[in-house]
């Protein structure tokens, strides 16, 4: 079982362990700076964290097993944009070869030791095999002509949100983007292809509602014990795939299918967590009544829990990294915009708040 | 005979606080030519102040003798000799 959780906030890190009474702030890091994300890496006990210090840029940082100090690393970095290019994303808007944001980072395979992936803001993806001192961009993806086709959809820039690196094979990776649909690599980034046909939005023009390309999967997970099978919060609902990312199928939740986050147990496919709001013109829990949605039957049916969480005036919004499941597939951990964190420690039945008082929550990882 | 002109850079205390730099007198005939001077003995500081083309950061200014540069991109702005550069960063909410 998991013994810490970093959470990422707009005012720093903050490490939470589990006291007696349950789970409590034990330190913080990077006090007042602007933590975007954060990974451990449990195949050498290494963590890291993404800084986003807006005027002086995107910074990395990596703290050794052990150790109390963190030491900054190289950050993901664009190659030079070639002279006269005209390259626009999917709105028409000149993109801007700079890392704007780092808006995943993963481990690679169980035997890959110091691969780290990460992906970014105006949707570059990259690869490190030294533990974060030096990256490579996947030129083949940020080069694929249908890369121009990615657009903005909350934020004003496409990016990379979710990394899945197959556990059967570390070469296959897939990448979700918001919004440019779901990529898939099968030889370790040489070529890409499209994988998110079966998504689709409600409103629109016909020839896009349903274009692979346009789509906007806020999250996506695949199930570690059961690698077919994946869950996508999308931007239009919840979506599910039983055959490698092939085929997309839509499932419905109630109170609502709206969300961002999206965590799936890691030996059972069919148990998949949702942390829904009303829908994309009203991001507030369904209400005024925070709850987590869970299916046990590969989303036919869904229960909301709310054993914890508040039921009366609650306009929490969870971030689609800020909902998370630990290698047991026991304990979950959300945070929210309004600084709350809750833990719970049986697969969601009950909700242990840890704080209320915390900056806005961008990111909670188990550690 | 070339005039050799010798520049000051200050840095804010806010850059301060995650990379040292203290302020440094160095040689350039512009902008680019004094930075180049300065990331040369610390390259770290270069990625807090231009992004991955090479060009001042968006919310970055620079200023020479109390004038916004205006190249943002080439650097090209002329220093002169005895100059006071001064790398700082713009206001911003949050």
């Amino acid at each position: 079982m998991a013994k810490r959780i970093l959470v990422s906030t707009r005012k720093g890190l903050f490490e939470l362990g589990r006291g007696r009474g349950g789970w409590v702030i034990k330190d913080d890091h990077f006090l007042a700076d602007n933590v975007t994300l954060a990974l451990h890496d449990p195949r050498d006990g290494t963590d890291y964290a993404a800084l986003n210090h807006g005027h002086f840029g995107i910074k990395l940082h990596r703290r050794d097993k052990g150790k109390k100090a963190w030491n900054e690393i190289a950050s993901p970095k664009y190659p030079p944009k070639p002279e006269g290019l005209d390259d626009k994303d999917g709105w028409g808007k000149p993109v801007n070869w700079t890392t704007q944001l780092i808006w995943a980072l993963e481990t690679g395979g169980p035997k890959q030791k110091g691969v780290i992936w990460c992906g970014t803001m105006p949707g570059g993806l990259f690869r490190s095999t030294d533990r974060g001192d030096t990256w490579d961009m996947m030129e083949s993806l940020w080069r694929h002509p249908d890369r121009n086709k990615w657009l903005g959809g909350g934020a004003d820039i496409p990016g990379i949100h979710s990394i899945c690196v197959d556990p059967r094979d570390a070469d296959t990776v897939r990448v979700a983007v918001s919004c440019g649909g779901v990529w898939v690599t099968h030889d370790a980034g040489k070529t890409w292809a499209q994988s998110a046909h079966g998504m689709k939005f409600d409103d629109g023009p016909a020839s896009e509602v349903e274009s692979p390309d346009g789509q906007d999967p806020h999250m996506m997970v695949q199930c570690a014990a059961d690698p077919t099978k994946f869950w996508v919060q999308h931007h239009a609902g919840i979506f599910k795939s039983v055959n490698d990312g092939k085929q997309w199928t839509r499932v419905h939740a109630k109170p609502s299918s709206f969300g961002f986050g999206v965590v799936v147990h890691p030996e059972d496919a069919d148990t998949a967590w949702f942390v829904p709001g009303i829908k994309d013109e009203k991001r507030i829990p369904v209400d005024g009544a925070l709850v987590v949605t869970r299916t046990r039957d590969g989303g036919k049916t869904f229960k909301s829990l709310k054993k914890g969480l508040p039921q009366k005036n609650a306009y929490d919004v969870v971030f689609r990294h800020a909902f998370a499941i630990d290698e047991t597939g026991d304990m979950l951990a959300l945070g929210s915009t309004t600084g709350n964190v809750w833990v719970s420690e049986n697969q969601g039945d009950s909700w242990q708040l840890v704080s209320s008082t915390l900056p806005q929550v961008y990111a909670v990882r188990f550690a | 005979m070339i005039k050799c002109r010798m520049a000051k850079v200050y840095f804010t205390s806010n850059l301060r606080r995650h990379v040292d730099c203290p302020t440094v007198v160095v040689v350039g005939k512009n902008v680019r030519e004094i930075l180049a001077e300065v990331f040369k003995v610390n390259t770290r500081l270069e990625t807090y102040v231009l992004d991955d083309q090479r060009a001042v950061r968006k919310h970055m200014r620079i200023l020479v003798d109390g004038v916004a540069v205006k190249d943002l991109t080439g650097l090209t702005d002329t220093v002169h000799s005895k100059s006071e550069v001064w790398v700082m960063q713009a206001l911003s909410g949050g």
